[in-house]
């Protein structure tokens, strides 16, 4: 009853932990490695106009978060202006407005853009208050002809919606081919016009469909003037599907960025003239971790927002050496419990293992060495004066503490800096090891206080290697649930009642005996 | 050359952690630990049952009491044993054979000044050999004179016979003879012989010395085995009779067996250690599997004890291995 009881416990505990960490790196894309980079893109408009006397109003489409790009952070720099954004119209836009002023002005947006790495996807729901409109055809005269002869034979030699857009587009890109498209060769001198003249043809035909804007992502690092790119997305019950007009096919690249949708053009001026917009993209990178944690926390799901990252840096950093003491804890139970290992104190292994973090390994055996053998000595002399036993140990307590700040400015002045960080040893613990070692040496004799004293320093050697691996400590901080992992582990051992690996050369005459048999 | 662990598991080797986990976690209740922890509960229980225990000549409590009681204490009984209440492990005991003027002798034949015996009584008041550190009392008690049976083999200290009893049945036993190598100490991983007792017949057979099979004592090169203890049976019940005395299901028991007060309880273990198994080349699992399964828990004392020398004895109804 209780063994099961334990075992539906460990179950849930690994499930919860296990769980949430899935979560975590499928979903939110936490990095399973530390140090992970990712890239990012700085995207630049700069806007420069003059204005006459009267109010300004000055529109810019600004990019949105959509499944593919998330924007972690975004700047407006407009001295003297108002400045609001507004999302109506599936686009998003920034205003500034200003009652009244002259003169050269200029306004600047930047944004901080992230590739999800979600897979583009073929077709875009339509929202579901958005009404896929059909634009007004600006066609006159021998255009509109032209345009209607070609549409109709379109119809005809197509199946569905996909094909008629492909044959289209492939008509418009072999312009020679059929004369009905010469007399529309004036209106696609651009692909931003073409775009544009896709859209309106297909509005003839009573397809609608609406033209998209936006940059193509570099791999460049310096800073480019990148030209804008134009596609078109065609409407079909209740989704979008993009084509390319320029390469003529369905689909379009993944490295388009999607800025703005619609016939507008990527600023509106009023009140202003000499209007002139500069774009410019630059690719750089970024620690993942870094780039997750300084997004905005109101849009982030719950997990993620009750993290370790919500906290001061300075609490993160206690936490990231804290939550490395449970995966310490379970190989001190592995080492007393399954090998049988013996320590000074049970969890004092844990404690050097952490002060060897500042010290690192070699240094750290030796500073144990040399402070607990003077310790003992001192601990020896201590006992010819008869003192009480709480004065004796603060007696060893404070020459202990004398001795490393000696040993401080000593490795100091030779120019060594491992000396310097031992601060953090457990002085304290350092001084009852030494009290216990002693007694154990009085008791029973120097060979099973120096094992003891040995095997301390083996666990804490072991548990410091593990404890230093980067991937555990960046595991254990990003994704603490793994702790309740390690939780279950513990508790599964705490009903472990096989031999220890000591108790196979303890009970040895056994074996020996049997095989002689 | 076989895996050690099925080997082990298959001669019913119990280990620490199955001693642990399915034995005292599970048979001794954590408040009656108490008890046995502490020398001078247990002595209370066992004089209130009628159970003979070394008479206790004084307890010191207080520094105070070092200067103003302990010194007529021991001027009463210069032949005594200081034991910290709470000690474990035999730790901390200071065995005095006899004064010199004002001055002590210890069985080691040292001698030592009445101060020296003071600052040893003050180290055991302060913890510094209990269980946990905790504050401690020193108590001052008869000192046994051990049966002349185990005169020629046992080197200075006292030899003691430790049982085993589970649920009021004892199941195995040994007798620990200090050598010089344990410095006088009864304790298996010190140096001491430990040689199993036949529950039966309470007659010694295979003795084990530093993980080693051994046949006589390695100072007095006296046979250790096939001796027969005296006062077998009343040993026996006596161990059994601490069961009702704590309601711990498994523990140890250990008895001196004076010259003239006969058996005496010397304190009760409540995780008794394993080496018990190594003196009897015997492992306990299939003992205390045959006590689960097999015997109540109404019986008296004597019917216990009847029962565990018929089940235990040689081609008894649980002996595998012999």
């Amino acid at each position: 009853m209780k063994q099961k009881h334990l075992y539906i416990l460990a179950l849930c505990l690994t499930i919860t932990g296990i769980g949430c960490f899935f979560y975590k790196v499928h979903t939110l894309r936490l990095p399973l490695q530390p140090n992970v980079q990712t890239m990012l893109w700085t995207l630049e408009a700069d806007v420069n106009f003059e204005a006459k006397k009267g109010p300004i109003k000055a529109e810019l489409f600004i990019p949105k978060n959509n499944p593919n790009i998330v924007i972690t952070n975004e700047s407006f720099i407009s001295r003297e202006f108002g400045l609001n954004t507004d999302t109506g119209g599936g686009n998003r836009k920034a205003v500034w407005s200003k009652r009244k002023g002259k003169g050269k002005f200029h306004l600047y947006y930047r944004a901080v853009i992230r590739l999800t790495g979600n897979e583009r996807p073929l077709e875009i729901p339509a929202d579901r208050h958005e009404k896929a409109e059909l634009v007004k055809p600006s066609f006159i005269g021998t255009q509109l002809e032209a345009s209607m002869e070609m549409i109709a034979e379109m119809f005809d030699k197509s199946a569905d919606l996909e094909s008629f857009v492909l044959t289209l587009l492939r008509r418009l890109n072999r312009p020679s081919s059929m004369t009905s498209v010469q007399f529309l060769m004036d209106r696609m001198k651009t692909p931003l016009e073409k775009a544009d003249l896709v859209v309106q043809l297909l509005a003839l035909a009573d397809i609608p469909a609406r033209a998209v804007h936006g940059v193509r992502l570099t791999q460049d690092q310096q800073w480019v003037k990148p030209n804008l790119v134009h596609w078109v997305e065609v409407f079909e019950n209740g989704k979008w599907y993009s084509f390319d007009p320029e390469s003529g096919e369905k689909g379009i690249s993944s490295d388009y960025l999607v800025w703005w949708r619609g016939g507008m053009p990527l600023v509106t001026l009023k009140g202003g003239d000499n209007l002139k917009v500069d774009v410019s993209l630059a690719r750089n990178q970024e620690d993942t971790l870094f780039v997750i944690s300084d997004q905005d926390p109101a849009g982030m799901p719950f997990l993620q927002r009750f993290s370790l990252f919500s906290l001061p840096l300075r609490t993160q950093s206690v936490y990231r050496i804290l939550l490395l003491v449970p995966i310490g804890a379970l190989l001190v139970v592995l080492l007393r419990n399954v090998i049988g290992l013996r320590t000074l104190g049970t969890f004092m292994p844990v404690l050097i293992a952490l002060s060897m973090r500042e010290t690192r390994l070699v240094a750290g055996i030796f500073l144990f060495i040399v402070l607990v053998g003077l310790g003992l000595v001192v601990r020896r002399y201590l006992e010819q004066l008869k003192l009480l036993v709480v004065p004796r140990l603060a007696a060893v307590l404070t020459v202990v503490i004398l001795m490393m700040a000696s040993f401080s400015i000593v490795t100091h002045l030779l120019g060594l800096e491992q000396g310097l960080s031992v601060a953090l040893f457990p002085m304290v613990i350092l001084t009852m090891a030494i009290e216990r070692m002693s007694i154990l040496w009085e008791e029973t004799g120097p060979t099973d206080a120096l094992k003891q004293g040995a095997g301390t320093l083996i666990a804490a050697s072991i548990i410091y290697l593990v404890m230093s691996a980067p991937i555990l400590a960046h595991l254990v901080f990003v994704f603490p649930e793994l702790n309740l992992v390690l939780l279950a582990a513990i508790l599964l051992l705490g009903r472990y009642s096989g031999y220890r690996i000591s108790e196979l050369i303890r009970f040895k005459v056994f074996n020996i005996k049997d095989n002689h048999e | 050359m076989n895996n050690p662990a099925t080997q082990f598991r298959r001669l019913g080797i119990l280990g620490l952690n199955q001693r642990n986990a399915e034995y005292t976690l599970t048979y001794n209740k954590r408040k009656l630990y108490p008890l046995v922890d502490d020398k001078l509960k247990t002595k209370a229980l066992a004089l209130a049952a009628g159970l003979s225990v070394p008479e206790l000549y004084g307890v010191i409590r207080s520094e105070y009491q070092i200067r103003h009681k302990l010194y007529d204490v021991l001027g009463a009984h210069p032949d005594a044993v200081i034991k910290p209440s709470k000690g474990s492990g035999g730790n901390g005991i200071l065995v005095l054979a006899g004064r010199f003027r004002d001055r002590y002798r210890t069985v080691g034949g040292a001698i030592l000044e009445s101060e020296e015996v003071g600052y040893h009584v003050s180290n055991v008041l302060s913890g510094m050999y209990s269980l946990g550190g905790q504050p401690d009392n020193a108590m001052i008690e008869y000192r046994v004179q051990f049966d002349p049976i185990f005169e020629r083999i046992s080197y200075m200290g006292v030899p003691d016979i430790r049982i085993i009893v589970f649920q009021g049945y004892p199941v195995m036993s040994m007798v620990r003879l200090p050598t010089r190598d344990s410095n006088g100490r009864a304790n298996l991983h010190q140096g001491a012989i430990g040689a199993g007792i036949d529950i039966a017949t309470g007659e010694t057979g295979s003795a084990v010395w530093k993980n080693m099979i051994v046949d006589e004592h390695p100072d007095t090169y006296e046979s250790v085995r096939g001796l027969t203890i005296p006062h077998w049976d009343q040993l026996l019940k006596l161990a059994s009779g601490c069961f009702e005395l704590t309601g711990l299901g498994y523990m140890g028991v250990d008895i001196v067996l004076d010259k003239i007060r006969g058996p005496l309880i010397l304190e009760l273990n409540a995780r008794p250690g394993l080496s018990i198994q190594i003196a009897n080349q015997k492992g306990l699992l299939p003992r205390l599997e045959w006590i689960e399964q097999h015997a109540d828990l109404v019986r008296s004392v004597d019917e216990r004890v009847a029962f565990s020398k018929e089940a235990f004895r040689k081609g008894g109804s649980c002996n595998p291995g012999s």
